[in-house]
């Protein structure tokens, strides 16, 4: 699908179709059409798509064969808008070396600590996209927790014991928060170390009413 | 009239002549200034490796003392250049030693060394005195070591952004006690150091001006080596982080009278782990500040940036993540006037962060610091208008590089290209000899840069462009060209083969997923005996009987007086 092998239908076409508008162009979700006064669509490039780096589960297939081309622009359209969304990889792009990109990929390595336990634990925020995921990350680190999910709090407890725990963290302002009550991204901005304290403990804490818990996943 | 000189003086004469243009242009004068010149030629600068052969360096310039050498292409720092494409320093190392050549100063860049290498350099030279490597591998903490135990004059050891394997040795304790030389360490890129023999080195060498710490080195431990070198001019803080328990209310109370104490301190840079409630620590010596990094410090926020810029009036060079916003670039364009070069790097690939600058920061910098003369800028969004204002604002750029995350977004605001944006930025920086585009390009762009950009020596393109009429705009009208780097443009062999006198006017020529194919680059290489055509094949692309036809994904050409390499991997093909 190149520019020189498309046939144009000039603006003033009067059947009424705006055909135009229907047209397949190569682009990013959500870009508009342009065109230049020389005609030219722009986001019919072959190379951007051609080199995403789809982690879609399938090789990384890259051949210039003609049958080929249009098979993967196909598939790199409906891929792009997917993976796009989900953070898909340019190689090479943005061009950062290498020693840089450790500060963009911020791995966001945490203490854990559970009151009781001889150890602490780490883990990297990162990895974890929402509240639930984190807890049964720490779920089966602390093998001996099973999550309680108690009118939305967060919440474990050891079935051996009975003892309930619950999810509190430091942020960067030094002060003692229960987990949760902020958006997942927020949390991980602001999140030094967690610590699983005894619910017994944690009377100190004003108690949870009910409302809407805004940590979505 | 010069002739009738003895060669002494011409020789006094041309100690003037430093810098390697210059030089190279008075060795072409005539026949006695080129002798002349050749055996008073102390600094010799290599930007190609294999341009040339360390043999004809030694034979040209006995009198060497300093050697600057590059090998990886420049996309090689964004992995576009596969492991073990070449450029060890080796085969230079072993002919200067042979040769008996007093050297004293080694520069790679993107070159492999390995341990052999650094332990032949470090035995062969008696006054050797300076090392530095930048983007180097394929060495380990062993090699370190030889090094700090054997060269006896050693000034400097700068390690910037190396990869290198560390081993359980403390390569930093084998400086012996008799080195008291150092001027200059920069061991930033690595992991782990031995905290007490770095305290003790510290402490008997004190014309110490450069120290660039690790992580692995504490705020404690940093107070204490302060304490012994406050004549330092550059600084590099490792870990710049304090719990808050009582117990270190102490260090940091230490540190704030230890740093008041360092008034020489005009370069700051490191951070590599802090925590914001530390850095007013800094406050005191933020007004004495030429250059400031913080480039790798991806804790400190927004506004806390903030606070530390304001007190850093007299910046000239300032290093920052994208997460100080369009407001803190507002800040720094009303605090920093003598503000010459700006590099804005992302903290989210994706651009994602709600902190991450537009243009809007850019116009503002450019409103506030006139002198501006070198930006490197990751950004949201671009627009023309934008790119314009700042070609009016800032006419001295020397430099010019911005990176819009989104490759190819058009100028939001007319969802136009950003052709007229950059058109104005080459029109009104007459000087500017480096050049970075991104965002939505045609071939306009490239007529502009083809037309005004006459002192331009260095371009990279990525996703730009319409067709192979772009390339040709460049090539024709850039006379000073000497780099030029493609990726993802739809050039190809018309282009490429228009003229091919011009790649010997070059360094190099990089062209990765691009449109040219392995016909038009065999043709280049029959024409042109004297550059090297390298094609890198991965993938098994062209494993059977590749078609002329077939569009190469990599290719790397350069000139060379030395024919092709001897020592290019497998899938290296060095056409003919």
């Amino acid at each position: 699908m190149s520019p020189e092998n498309r046939n144009y239908l000039p603006e003033s076409d009067v059947i009424g179709l705006n055909l135009k508008e229907t047209e397949l162009t190569l682009g990013m979700p959500g870009e508009t059409r342009v065109t230049t006064d020389t005609g030219v669509k722009f986001g019919t490039k072959r190379g951007f798509s051609e080199t995403i780096d789809l982690n879609l589960g399938r090789s990384n297939v890259k051949c210039h064969d003609k049958v080929c081309d249009d098979e993967l622009e196909n598939d790199v359209l409906g891929g792009a808008t997917k993976s796009l969304t989900a953070k898909a990889q340019l190689v090479g792009w943005p061009p950062v070396r290498a020693s840089r990109k450790n500060v963009m990929k911020s791995c966001k390595f945490i203490k854990v600590a559970v009151d009781g336990a001889p150890y602490l634990r780490k883990v990297d925020l990162e990895m974890y996209n929402s509240y639930q995921q984190l807890l049964s990350a720490l779920e089966d680190m602390f093998s001996c927790l099973t999550i309680r999910n108690y009118l939305s709090e967060k919440k474990l407890m050891d079935p051996a014991n009975g003892v309930e725990y619950v999810a509190t963290y430091e942020d960067r302002d030094g002060d003692w928060m229960l987990v949760g009550d902020v958006p997942w991204k927020m949390f991980v901005e602001s999140c030094k170390r967690v610590r699983l304290m005894k619910s017994s403990e944690a009377i100190g804490l004003a108690p949870r009413t009910p409302q809407k818990c805004s940590s979505t996943a | 009239m010069m002739n009738y000189f003895p060669d002494e003086v011409l020789e006094h004469v041309f100690d003037f002549v430093t810098s390697h243009r210059d030089r190279n242009a008075v060795s072409l004068v005539c026949k006695l200034w080129y002798r002349v010149e050749r055996y008073s030629r102390q600094r010799v600068f290599i930007g190609n490796c294999y341009a040339i052969s360390p043999e004809r360096l030694i034979a040209r310039f006995p009198g060497v003392k300093s050697l600057t050498l590059k090998g990886k292409p420049h996309f090689a720092d964004f992995n576009l250049v596969p492991q073990d494409w070449g450029g060890y320093v080796q085969p230079w190392i072993e002919a200067l030693a042979r040769s008996r050549i007093g050297l004293e100063e080694l520069r790679l860049k993107r070159m492999v060394v390995s341990d052999e290498s650094l332990d032949v350099l470090s035995r062969s030279f008696t006054n050797f005195k300076s090392l530095v490597l930048v983007s180097c591998e394929g060495f380990t903490t062993d090699g370190l070591a030889a090094i700090a135990a054997n060269c006896r004059f050693l000034r400097e050891l700068d390690l910037q952004e190396n990869e290198i394997e560390e081993k359980k040795n403390h390569w930093l304790g084998c400086f012996p006690d008799s080195c008291t030389s150092l001027v200059s360490l920069n061991f930033a890129c690595l992991k782990e150091i031995n905290l007490a023999a770095l305290e003790r080195l510290v402490a008997r060498n004190p014309n110490l001006k450069s120290l660039k710490l690790n992580r692995a080195v504490p705020l404690e431990a940093l107070q204490r080596i302060l304490m012994r070198a406050p004549q330092l001019v550059d600084l590099g803080t490792g870990s710049f982080v304090l719990d808050r328990d009582s117990d270190d209310s102490e260090t940091y109370r230490k540190l704030r009278t230890t740093i008041l104490k360092c008034r020489s301190i005009r370069n700051l840079s490191g951070f590599l782990e802090v925590a914001p409630h530390c850095l007013p620590a800094i406050y005191p010596i933020c007004v004495n500040l030429t250059y400031l990094n913080l480039s790798y410090a991806a804790g400190i926020h927004g506004s806390e940036l903030i606070k530390l810029i304001r007190l850093c009036g007299k910046l000239q060079r300032l290093w920052i993540l994208d997460c100080i916003g369009d407001k803190g670039l507002e800040i720094v364009a009303s605090t920093c006037k003598d503000l010459q070069e700006l590099r804005v790097f992302p903290s989210d690939p994706f651009g994602a962060g709600h902190d991450a600058v537009t243009e809007t920061g850019l116009v503002a910098i450019s409103s506030g610091c006139p002198k501006l003369n070198s930006l490197l800028y990751f950004c949201q969004q671009m627009t023309n208008a934008a790119l314009i204002a700042v070609a009016k604002n800032c006419p001295n750029f020397i430099r010019f590089r911005l990176c819009i995350l989104d490759p190819t977004k058009p100028d939001p605001v007319t969802m136009q290209p950003l052709d007229e944006g950059f058109g104005a930025i080459v029109q009104s920086s007459k000087r500017l000899r480096r050049l970075s585009l991104s965002g939505l390009l045609t071939d306009r762009v490239f007529l502009y840069i083809g037309m005004y950009a006459e002192q331009l020596e260095m371009l990279s393109i990525a996703f730009a462009g319409e067709s192979d009429k772009g390339m040709l705009y460049v090539l024709n009208g850039c006379k000073k060209l000497r780099k030029l780097e493609i990726r993802d443009s739809p050039f190809g062999d018309m282009a490429l083969l228009r003229d091919v006198g011009k790649y010997e006017t070059m360094r190099s020529l990089w062209m990765s997923s691009c449109d040219v194919t392995l016909g038009g680059c065999k043709t280049l290489a029959k024409k042109m005996p004297r550059l090297n055509v390298e094609i890198i094949n991965e993938n098994d692309q062209m494993e059977f009987a590749p078609e002329d036809s077939q569009k190469v994904e990599k290719m790397y050409l350069y000139r060379t007086l030395v024919g092709p390499r001897k020592d290019a991997p497998e899938f290296v093909w060095t056409l003919v």
